[in-house]
């Protein structure tokens, strides 16, 4: 009989700090104490709060234990697990303020589930609903919580027509950037006649920091396949392939595992729940490629070939992967497919903005507390987002900026830091939803910097198809340079924004449309920080190390030669109990005399 | 009607064919819309971004090449937003080009040059920065690949797909893509055939022949030697495109003139030779037939498809006619027999062709192709490169008189003049072998099943109660078709005429360059095809075993077809070749 379950993390992020081996240790010590027959040990998926990290939770007590190393682990069994007895010393305690409000007598771990952590309590976990939740490797797990009830529902109770109208009503959008409405998509594949058609699930994420999708698909891979085959039903496709990067071994594995389990159960095949309607899955590994997460390039590289765009019309309703109709979705719109045909569109609905339902799966990232996962409501602040559920800018640093959409999207400033977050609000103000990272910048980062930081990025990942992206990035990141290295001119300023906006209006596909955002929002937002670099040679954050000048302070300096030891290039000299000086010309802007000075007696700037 | 739509251009009202592109629909209102990367069929892949234009309600420009026209259309093919995206693009590519444009061959027919003047691009420098590390190979025999001058439109890519060869294509990426063979290996370590498709699908002077021009000058300037030039069918109809006069002109007559002036001490007709092609190949054939040797036997006048062979067919090269190529034939006639019967030394004799081909100069590098102890053939010139050394000598083309070619090997039949075209070498083959077979004279002599630009044609002949089931196919990629049926053992022919170029020699790959909006709105295989047969028809001999000269060089040389001197002279071998070096 198990009285006890004990979660451990499998998520990417824990699996990095160390989860693999608290899980061994588990094992191991509830063996040695004798209690495996009482207690079970369950791998899961992302929990979201990565920054705290191997996370683990004990049930039915819901105790959440973070940080956890494989050293913890036989007091957590010796002390909980044995003797009733929580290990407070490791017990997350960034609870809620009403939360502790009702605990009368303050701070009671053992009274603390997960959903009272400030972290969990303003999101609402949908697409995420599994993962944490379940042994993403155990279809009965999946099953237990539901899964695979939607499929039955479609495929015993539903017409095609009618599982696309749920999907159309329930508001749900892409979640891959586009933002194109999910159902309408469907339905232009489902009128399409052909003697074969297919589903793609994009899973090729690739925007810097971002991983909401490979969280799913290791934390839930189960509901992937599901709603794929949903999905096959409703658009008349047999078929489907998940292009999965390499680089995700283990939403590989699970994926693999998935789709084993879906067919030895019947649940995925020929003639699934006897309803005469087959569909098969087939996996495809990207080779790393940014530009295969757009759609034509995706299903190019599936065809065996270089993964590089084509120009559409013809759209892959109409002629997609092998010049057949094909619908591709990403990871994350999917994973709300499920839900939506169980619980229904007005549930869906019922979340959300105007004209943006449901939730939306952020990777927070940057100077911010808790990084991590979180699933929020259309229409939640940034402010909410960042300084609760995200903690805030650690080390009392101001906020500055959150730049969405990865190399596609564009930074939103403090200013406008009470924004809600949803689609039309995002594209108002020239950011976008992008996929969901989502990086914070504090006052030490120089926007011209991020900006060439991710046309580096875009840059590198052009596929070289297309004129404007192949020649156009690469000039704009020439300008960039010549900034942040102290030669731009006004000129130059103007130039960026031509480049910018001639690359958006003519490139052939979406890497290179929306290549210029990051630019182009920096210039809007902080064209201020531009010009200090170009007018002044500045620059305000002291990032850019060509505009950086490192000072010795001669009234606080104690001549104590520490700084000038330390200098890897020789470029500090003095007397000892004399100031010091450092000389320009050879320093390498290292900053190590400034992190040795005792006396804060060298400035930058 | 049903299948037609509305639209306006630039304000004007059409009624156009539902589906076609903003590129086609503008051409109805008369409107050029500029393309680089476009090929019809072949290169739909809208990357160059040069024919943008914009659409009403559409969120950004469009490309015209590939976006189909649909009712109640407004498109504005003029406005300053479209020319200042061409501009910007035209800039861009400046950018990471090799603008020494005054030294190029492709200087005054350069796409590019061309729409830098339309657009009016003043500063070519604008937005200079770093370039690509860019790759010159030279290593193959016949061509140059300068990838410092290449725009990245792919067209080469897609006509190297084409012909199934497909050994180059986009290697790394972004601002380091470049055009290359698999793992950068050099054009002549890769199972590149040499027939130039790319070349002549070039907007730029990426890709060119090499040029020979200097050698054959210096050839002509030697009074020691004795410098014989012939010119292979097609050259007569397409000559007259480098000199501005419309495809399809038969300018056999200047172009004699043109090569008399340029110095050449004979002027003759690699007709003489195709006849001599025919007789031999047909003979071969007729000993297949009946000593039971390898069926199908096919055609070996193309040294692509020959290439293609020795790559892609290894096992199958017993099928192929041991006959030379014309252009061979040629100059192992004129070693041999000629310089005997002039009493001139084989060594002193520079023999050139003119072909519409640059696999010829591969062809002419070939083991086993010098039938004297000399190689047959010393330079295999391009129609291209005839048209520039006319150019260099000042001669005024279009002014120049007709004249007659020398003799005796000026003549050719109207069989030999249709070997410049998909099935011509079949039906020149069939002229001879039914009159030889059934002892009687033709009735018609046009087996018109054969003729026409179609990429494989097959008929069958009753001849003498014996079916001949033969076929004629153009471009490599139908070459293969025919090819796995030879390989798998199921070909239902006897005899198979294979071009590596699509619709034969008119279309190869030393031809006069034609920009892509012209080959996108002409083809340009059937109208120079045209002319050839309208040459067949006016010709007094239009079978190649009544050619006089034929009936001279078997008396007086080779005895009668097949025999041990013509084995000598007149056939060669094969060798299996791999894929990569």
């Amino acid at each position: 009989m198990i009285r006890s379950q004990v979660l451990v993390c499998g998520g990417t992020g824990c699996t990095s700090s160390g989860s693999k081996a608290v899980l061994a240790a588990f094992e191991e010590e509830i063996v040695k104490q004798g209690l495996d027959e009482e207690i079970k040990i369950v791998p899961t998926g992302c929990f979201g709060l990565c920054e705290r990290g191997p996370v683990v939770i004990v049930y039915p007590e819901g105790t959440f234990y973070s940080r956890v190393q494989k050293d913890d682990v036989a007091e957590i069994v010796e002390e909980h697990l044995l003797k009733g007895r929580i290990v407070e010393r490791l017990v997350y305690k960034d609870v809620a303020e009403d939360v502790k409000t009702e605990l009368k007598d303050g701070f009671d771990p053992s009274k603390v589930s997960l959903n009272d952590t400030i972290f969990y309590k303003s999101q609402k976990r949908v697409a995420l609903r599994n993962c944490g939740v379940i042994n993403p490797e155990s279809i009965d797990e999946y099953i237990a919580v539901d899964g695979y009830a939607a499929l039955g529902k479609v495929l015993t109770e539903m017409t095609p027509e009618e599982v696309i109208k749920v999907v159309s009503d329930s508001g749900l959008r892409g979640r891959g950037g586009g933002g194109f409405p999910t159902g309408r998509k469907w339905s232009f594949t489902a009128a399409n006649q052909a003697d074969q058609k297919y589903v793609v699930c994009n899973a090729d994420e690739g925007d810097p920091g971002a991983f909401m999708d490979r969280s799913v698909l290791e934390g839930d891979p189960h509901c992937i396949v599901e709603a794929m085959t949903i999905c096959g039903y409703a658009t008349g496709a047999t078929e489907g392939y998940i292009y999965v990067r390499a680089e995700y071994p283990i939403a590989v594995k699970r994926l693999e595992i998935a789709i084993e389990q879906a067919k030895e159960y019947g649940l995925l095949g020929d003639n699934i729940f006897d309803s005469g309607f087959s569909f098969n899955l087939h996996i495809r590994l990207g080779a790393g490629a940014f530009v295969c997460g757009e759609e034509t390039a995706l299903m190019t590289s599936i065809e065996g070939n270089r993964g590089e765009p084509r120009p559409r019309p013809p759209y892959p309703a109409v002629k997609g992967l092998f010049g057949k109709p094909t619908t591709e979705n990403n990871v994350e719109t999917f994973a709300n497919i499920p839900q939506i045909i169980l619980k229904g569109a007005d549930w869906f609905a019922s979340m959300g903005t105007e004209r943006s339902k449901g939730t939306k799966v952020f990777a927070l990232g940057g100077k911010i507390t808790n990084t991590g996962l979180v699933e929020i409501p259309m229409g939640t602040t940034l402010r909410k987002v960042i300084e609760e559920i995200g903690g805030g800018v650690p080390n009392g640093k101001k906020f500055k900026a959150a730049q969405t959409g990865g190399p596609s999207g564009g930074c939103i400033p403090a200013s406008l830091i009470d924004t809600e977050i949803d689609y039309d609000n995002l594209t108002a103000i020239g950011c976008m939803m992008g996929s969901g990272g989502l990086i914070v910048m504090d006052e030490d980062n120089c926007m011209v910097d991020i900006a060439k930081f991710f046309l580096n990025f875009t840059v590198d990942e052009s596929c070289g198809k297309c004129a404007p992206c192949r020649i156009g990035t690469m000039r704009m990141k020439e300008i960039l340079e010549k900034i942040t290295e102290g030669n731009g001119t006004l000129e130059d300023l103007d130039k960026l924004e031509e480049l910018a906006l001639y690359i958006k209006e003519n490139s052939l596909c979406g890497l290179g449309q929306t290549a210029p955002n990051p630019v182009l929002a920096t210039l809007k937002f902080f064209r201020d920080e531009y010009e200090a670099h170009v007018v002044d040679h500045k620059c305000p954050a002291g990032v850019c190390k060509a505009l950086l000048n490192y000072t010795i302070i001669a009234d606080k300096c104690k001549g104590c030669t520490k700084c000038a030891r330390n200098c890897p290039v020789g470029a500090i000299s003095g007397q000892v109990k004399q100031p010091h000086v450092i000389d320009n010309s050879v320093c390498i802007k290292c900053g190590a005399c400034m992190d040795n000075c005792s006396f804060g007696a060298i400035i930058k700037g | 009607m049903e299948n037609m739509v509305n639209i306006k251009i630039n304000g004007v009202p059409y009624t156009v064919p539902a589906g076609i592109s903003i590129l086609e629909a503008a051409r109805y209102a008369g409107i050029e819309i500029p393309t680089l990367c476009f090929l019809k069929e072949i290169n739909e892949i809208g990357a160059c971004r040069i024919c943008m234009v914009e659409v009403k309600g559409a969120r950004s420009l469009v490309t015209a090449c590939v976006y189909p026209v649909n009712e109640g259309m407004e498109v504005f093919t003029n406005t300053e937003r479209v020319r200042n995206s061409r501009r910007h693009t035209l800039e861009l590519v400046l950018s990471t080009h090799n603008k020494n444009c005054l030294t190029c061959v492709r200087s005054g027919n350069c796409e590019l040059q061309k729409l830098c003047k339309e657009f009016g691009v003043e500063d070519a420098d604008r937005f200079a920065g770093r370039m690509p590390d860019f790759e010159f190979d030279d290593s193959a025999a016949h061509m140059i690949r300068d990838n410092s001058k290449c725009i990245l439109c792919r067209r080469c890519v897609a006509a190297c797909q084409l012909q199934d060869v497909a050994v180059i294509g986009a290697n790394a990426r972004g601002f380091d893509t470049h055009i290359s063979s698999a793992f950068d290996k050099d054009l002549a370590d890769v199972s590149c055939v040499s027939c130039g498709q790319c070349i002549v699908h070039c907007p730029t002077g990426a890709l060119r022949e090499k040029d020979d021009t200097a050698k054959v000058f210096a050839a002509i300037n030697d009074p020691e030697k004795f410098v014989i030039v012939h010119t292979a069918p097609s050259i007569r109809v397409t000559l007259g495109e480098a000199f501005g006069m419309h495809m399809g002109t038969n300018v056999q007559g200047k172009m004699v003139a043109a090569l008399r002036r340029l110095g050449f001490d004979k002027v003759f007709d690699t007709n003489f030779t195709a006849d001599l092609t025919i007789v031999e190949e047909a003979n071969e054939l007729v000993e297949r037939v009946s000593n039971g040797g390898t069926l199908p036997m096919i055609t070996s006048c193309s040294p692509g498809w020959i290439k293609y062979c020795e790559h892609y067919y290894p096992t199958e090269l017993d099928h192929l006619s041991t006959c030379k190529s014309p252009q061979q034939m040629f100059g192992a006639t004129i070693k041999t027999w000629y310089a005997q019967k002039m009493g001139i030394d084989p060594k002193n004799i520079v023999c050139v062709g003119i072909m519409p081909c640059t696999a010829k100069k591969f062809e002419a590098q070939r083991d086993d192709q010098s039938a004297s102890g000399y190689p047959d053939i010393d330079y295999a010139l391009t129609t291209r490169e005839l048209a520039r050394m006319i150019e260099t000598a000042g001669l005024f083309f279009p002014k120049l008189p007709d004249e007659e070619f020398d003799n005796p090997l000026g003549e050719g039949t109207g069989a030999a003049v249709i070997f410049g075209a998909t099935g011509g070498v079949m039906e020149a083959a069939l002229r001879t072998a039914v009159e030889t077979i059934t002892g009687k004279e033709l009735e018609d002599v046009n087996f018109t099943e054969v003729r026409g630009t179609k990429g494989i044609k097959e008929a069958t002949y009753n001849v003498n109660g014996m079916e001949i089931k033969v076929c004629a196919a153009s471009g490599l990629s139908n070459a293969k078709k025919v090819m796995d049926e030879v390989k798998a053992g199921t070909s239902p022919y006897t005899f198979i005429e294979i071009m590596a170029c699509p619709g034969g020699c008119v279309n190869g790959g030393g031809q006069p360059v034609q920009h892509a909006v012209v080959r996108n709105f002409y083809d340009l295989k059937a109208i120079r095809g045209a002319a050839l047969y309208e040459a067949d028809k006016n010709l007094p001999k239009r079978k190649s075993h009544e050619s006089e000269a034929i009936k001279t060089v078997y008396s007086e040389f080779f005895g009668k077809p097949g025999s041990h001197k013509a084995h000598e002279v007149l056939h060669t071998s094969y060798v299996a070749r791999p894929k990569y070096k």
